[in-house]
């Protein structure tokens, strides 16, 4: 059963750099994906924010106007993903700890404390 | 409870580090208009320099510094401010996270947008920050702290 891992591991790696020697290289500028137009001829999104980040935000850093204001949605998504994490993590540990301490309440210290 | 055994070396450096630590978090917040950064970035930093006092001062001492329950009133707000400036633009008259329409006058569009993308991004950093902080203070819950 090891081997199978093993081989399972090694095998399924091997295909992973197979893939990657078909990727282009770092900042080419002839590939598909960073022309201006797509092969259909129509215009990229990228090309649209690399164009008018500037114009229409007033804010030379366009990382920030991608991710605050086009793609505000997705920002305020993960904003509220960070806090449902805090919030289960505050249900869940609250409920565990105050259990175990009714049960027996001079334990809760002690393997703090070991 | 057992007494805390201060190490005074730690002490005094995260005593001297975490307000400049403090600074750069804001710093990353404010200016990620200009250079890389923003909300999650500064929020991040803003909490370890939370954290680090809470690490070496021991978790009550740190209570004067940020008090624990603090923790998730004060992520849902963070959460609260970048939706109502959503909000504001859309009963202003524009879509939902349209900062074009912020109701603030003499400011142009473009300015506007600016004005809102630093609003959402201290939304961020003071969610963020919170809710890290109140992550660790969850996991030491129930525990005798020292």
């Amino acid at each position: 059963m090891k081997i199978v891992n093993w081989l399972l591991l090694f095998s399924f790696g091997a295909l992973l750099i197979y893939a990657s020697l078909g990727l282009p290289n770092r900042g080419d500028a002839d590939v598909v994906m960073h022309r201006e137009k797509s092969p259909a001829g129509s215009w990229g999104a990228s090309s649209y924010y690399i164009r008018n980040a500037y114009r229409d935000a007033e804010t030379p850093n366009m990382v920030t106007v991608v991710l605050a204001d086009y793609r505000g949605y997705d920002t305020l998504g993960e904003e509220t993903v960070i806090l449902t994490a805090g919030l289960i993590c505050y249900v869940l540990l609250r409920n565990i700890r105050n259990n175990r301490n009714e049960k027996n309440p001079r334990k809760a210290g002690a393997d703090a404390q070991a | 409870m057992r007494k805390h055994k201060y190490n005074m070396i730690a002490l005094t450096v995260s005593g001297v580090v975490s307000p400049f630590i403090m600074l750069f978090g804001l710093y990353v917040i404010f200016h990620g208009h200009y250079s890389p950064g923003g909300g999650f970035q500064g929020g991040t930093l803003l909490a370890a320099a939370l954290l680090l006092i809470r690490l070496t001062a021991g978790f009550d001492i740190a209570q004067l510094q940020w008090k624990r329950i603090l923790g998730t009133p004060l992520g849902s707000i963070g959460v609260l401010i970048y939706f109502g400036t959503g909000f504001l633009a859309m009963i202003s008259g524009g879509e939902f996270l349209n900062y074009a329409f912020l109701p603030f006058a003499g400011i142009t569009e473009a300015g506007l947008r600016s004005l809102g993308i630093l609003m959402v991004e201290i939304g961020v950093g003071v969610a963020v920050m919170a809710i890290l902080v109140a992550i660790y203070d969850d996991l030491l819950e129930g525990y005798l702290h020292d």
